[in-house]
C-alpha cells in the first residue's frame, strides 16, 4: 500500500518536508497554457468539511516540463505522479505525449475537477487516447458525482487505464450572513471529513467492478478512515484536506494506520483489503 | 529565519481586551518569529486551522489576539487555562525591521501584530484606528499610540514623514498605500494550510495574485 498526497493539496517546492514522508508524490494538475487560478476568495470552512475554488492555478505545460519537474526531481526523493488536465481530448494526449521523462513514474489524469469547465469528451475517451500516447502507468481520477461509479470504471478500465484515483471533491456552495456565496465563483469543490462516506461508497462500488489498483482518497483524517477505504477496496490511499490542519499527517496516519489494523484483527494494514465486501459477499449468499 | 514547527500546547490564559480577546500559550520549543510573521492555531471542533500573528511574546509564553466573529475564532475565545491546541509556525515573511523614523498603523484587529512588532522597533509611534470607544480599549497593548475612532480614519492622523509598517482592512491599506507607497503592509485573507500547500490564500493586488502565507502577509511594493 501507498501512501500518497491528493493531487492539488500539496507543493513539494514549498513544502519538500512533507511530500518527503510520502511514498509518491502527486503534482498539481498541469494544463497545456498557464492558469492563474479563480479570483479570490478561494476558500471557505464550512460546518464539516471546506470549499475550495483554486481553479487549476499552475504555469502550464512548458514551464512544468521546462522548470517545475526538473526542480521538483532534485527536490523531491520520493518517486513523482503527474497529475494531467486540460479542456479538451486533445490537451491531455499531448501533454501525455511530452511526459517522456524517466522521472515521471506515473500519469494522473484529472478528469474531474469541479472547478474549471470540463472537457466534452468521456473519461473513456480522453484515458483511451492517452493510453496511445503514453507506456507510463496511466490512473483515471474519477468525480464523485456519477450516479454509477461501476460503469465509469469498467470504462476507464476498457479504454486502457492502469488504475483509478477517487474521488475528486464534491460541488459544494456555502453563504454567507448576507447570503452570498463565500467564493468569489460561488460553487467550489466540497472536501473534508464529510466526505468519507462518499468516498467509501465510490471505492466499495468500483471495487465490486475492478481488479485494477485503486488509489483512494476522501475525508481521510485519521488511521481509521485509510482502513476502512483499504476495506472497501483501496489498494493505495491519499490524504488532502487533512494536509492543511496538520502538515505531519503522512507520518501520523500510518502510525495510527497499523495501530488500526491491530486493533481490527489484521496484523497487515492490507491484510483489510476489501474486507468490508464480506457483508455483501454473505448477503449475497 | 526561524524553522516552523507544530507543537501541541497549552493555554495559560484568555482575557478579553475590549471586544477582543488574548489568547496566551505555553511557548515550549517554538520560535516566536519575526513581527508580522503567524502561527496557525488549531481551532477545536473546526475543519481548519485560523491563522494569528504573534501579538505578544513575554517570556516563555505566546499571544494571540483575536476578535470573535467566525465558528473559528469563536472556539478559539472560549479556550480556558488548560486547555490545549495545536500550534504550527512561525509561518510566512515578517515586517523588515531596517527602518529609519518607523510609524505602525492599525485598524481594528488589525493591530493584532502591532505590540510584538512595537517591542522589536523600541515602541515607536503608533495610529490605530477603531469603529468604537470599545475596540479601542485594544490601543493599550501598543506603546505610544495615538488613537482614532470611526469617522475619523487612520490616513487622517498619520504624519507623512515616516517609514510605515501598516495592518488593518484592505480599504485601509489600499488608502495608506496610496499615501505612503513605500509601507510595509501586513494583509488577510482566508487559510487553509497557511505553508503554501493549497494556493487558497491569495489575494489581488494591482492586478497580481499573491500566496499570502509564503510570499506575504507582509508585502512591500516599492
Amino acid at each position: 500500500m501507498l501512501l500518497l498526497n491528493a493531487s492539488g493539496c500539496l507543493d513539494a517546492l514549498t513544502a519538500p518536508d512533507v511530500a518527503a514522508r510520502f511514498d509518491a508524490f502527486v503534482t498539481k494538475t498541469v494544463t497545456p497554457e498557464p492558469r492563474e487560478g479563480n479570483a479570490p476568495v478561494r476558500i471557505a470552512e464550512t460546518d464539516h468539511g471546506m470549499l475550495n475554488s483554486i481553479g487549476l492555478a499552475n504555469p502550464g505545460r512548458v514551464v512544468f516540463l521546462g522548470q517545475t519537474l526538473p526542480r521538483l526531481v532534485r527536490t523531491v526523493d520520493v518517486p513523482i505522479w503527474v497529475s494531467v488536465g486540460g479542456f479538451s481530448v486533445r490537451d491531455y494526449v499531448e501533454t501525455c505525449e511530452q511526459l517522456t521523462r524517466d522521472d515521471v513514474a506515473c500519469v494522473e489524469l484529472n478528469l474531474s475537477c469541479p472547478n474549471v469547465d470540463e472537457a466534452p469528451e468521456s473519461a473513456g475517451e480522453i484515458v483511451r487516447a492517452c493510453r496511445r500516447m503514453t507506456a507510463k502507468p496511466l490512473y483515471a481520477k474519477l468525480s464523485p458525482h456519477s450516479w454509477d461509479m461501476g460503469e465509469t470504471v469498467r470504462a476507464v478500465e476498457d479504454a486502457g487505464a492502469d488504475g483509478v484515483t477517487m474521488i475528486n471533491t464534491l460541488r459544494g456552495v456555502a453563504l454567507d450572513t448576507r447570503l452570498t456565496t463565500k467564493l468569489e465563483r460561488g460553487v467550489g469543490g466540497y472536501s473534508g471529513p464529510a466526505l468519507k462516506p462518499v468516498a467509501l461508497a465510490a471505492v466499495f462500488a468500483a471495487r465490486r467492478v475492478t481488479a485494477l489498483p485503486i488509489v483512494a482518497m476522501g475525508g481521510v483524517q485519521d488511521g481509521r478512515d485509510a482502513l476502512e477505504l483499504i476495506a472497501c477496496g483501496a489498494t493505495h490511499v491519499a490524504l488532502g484536506t487533512v494536509l492543511f490542519a496538520d502538515a505531519d499527517a503522512p507520518s501520523r496516519v500510518r502510525a495510527e494506520l497499523i495501530d488500526e489494523a491491530h486493533r481490527a484483527g489484521f496484523d497487515h494494514p492490507e491484510d483489510a483489503f476489501g474486507a468490508a465486501h464480506e457483508t455483501v459477499a454473505k448477503l449475497a449468499n | 529565519m526561524s524553522r516552523p514547527r507544530r507543537e501541541r500546547r497549552s493555554v495559560v490564559g484568555v482575557e478579553a481586551v475590549g471586544p477582543y480577546v488574548l489568547v496566551r500559550v505555553a511557548r515550549g520549543g517554538l520560535d516566536p518569529g519575526a513581527p508580522g510573521q503567524f502561527f496557525m492555531l488549531e481551532a477545536p471542533g473546526r475543519v481548519l486551522p485560523r491563522p494569528m500573528s504573534l501579538c505578544l511574546a513575554p517570556p516563555g509564553e505566546l499571544g494571540f489576539l483575536l476578535d470573535p466573529i467566525g465558528p473559528g475564532t469563536c472556539a478559539l475565545a472560549e479556550l480556558e487555562p488548560g486547555d490545549s491546541i495545536h500550534v504550527f509556525g512561525p509561518l510566512g515573511n515578517g515586517f523588515r525591521l531596517d527602518v529609519e523614523r518607523p510609524l505602525l498603523v492599525g485598524g481594528g484587529i488589525g493591530l493584532a501584530p502591532l505590540p510584538y512588532l512595537s517591542e522589536a522597533l523600541e515602541r515607536p509611534p503608533a495610529v490605530l484606528g477603531f469603529r468604537s470607544e470599545w475596540h479601542a480599549e485594544a490601543a493599550a497593548l501598543v506603546p505610544n499610540a495615538e488613537v482614532v475612532i470611526d469617522p475619523v480614519l487612520v490616513t487622517d492622523a498619520m504624519p507623512r514623514d515616516r517609514a510605515v509598517l501598516a495592518c488593518g482592512p484592505e480599504p485601509m491599506l489600499e488608502a495608506v498605500r496610496a499615501l505612503c507607497p513605500d509601507a510595509q503592509l501586513a494583509w488577510e485573507a482566508p487559510m487553509a494550510c497557511g505553508y503554501g500547500a493549497c494556493y487558497g490564500c491569495v489575494v489581488e493586488i494591482d492586478g497580481e495574485l499573491k500566496r499570502l502565507c509564503v510570499e506575504g502577509p507582509v508585502l512591500c511594493f516599492s
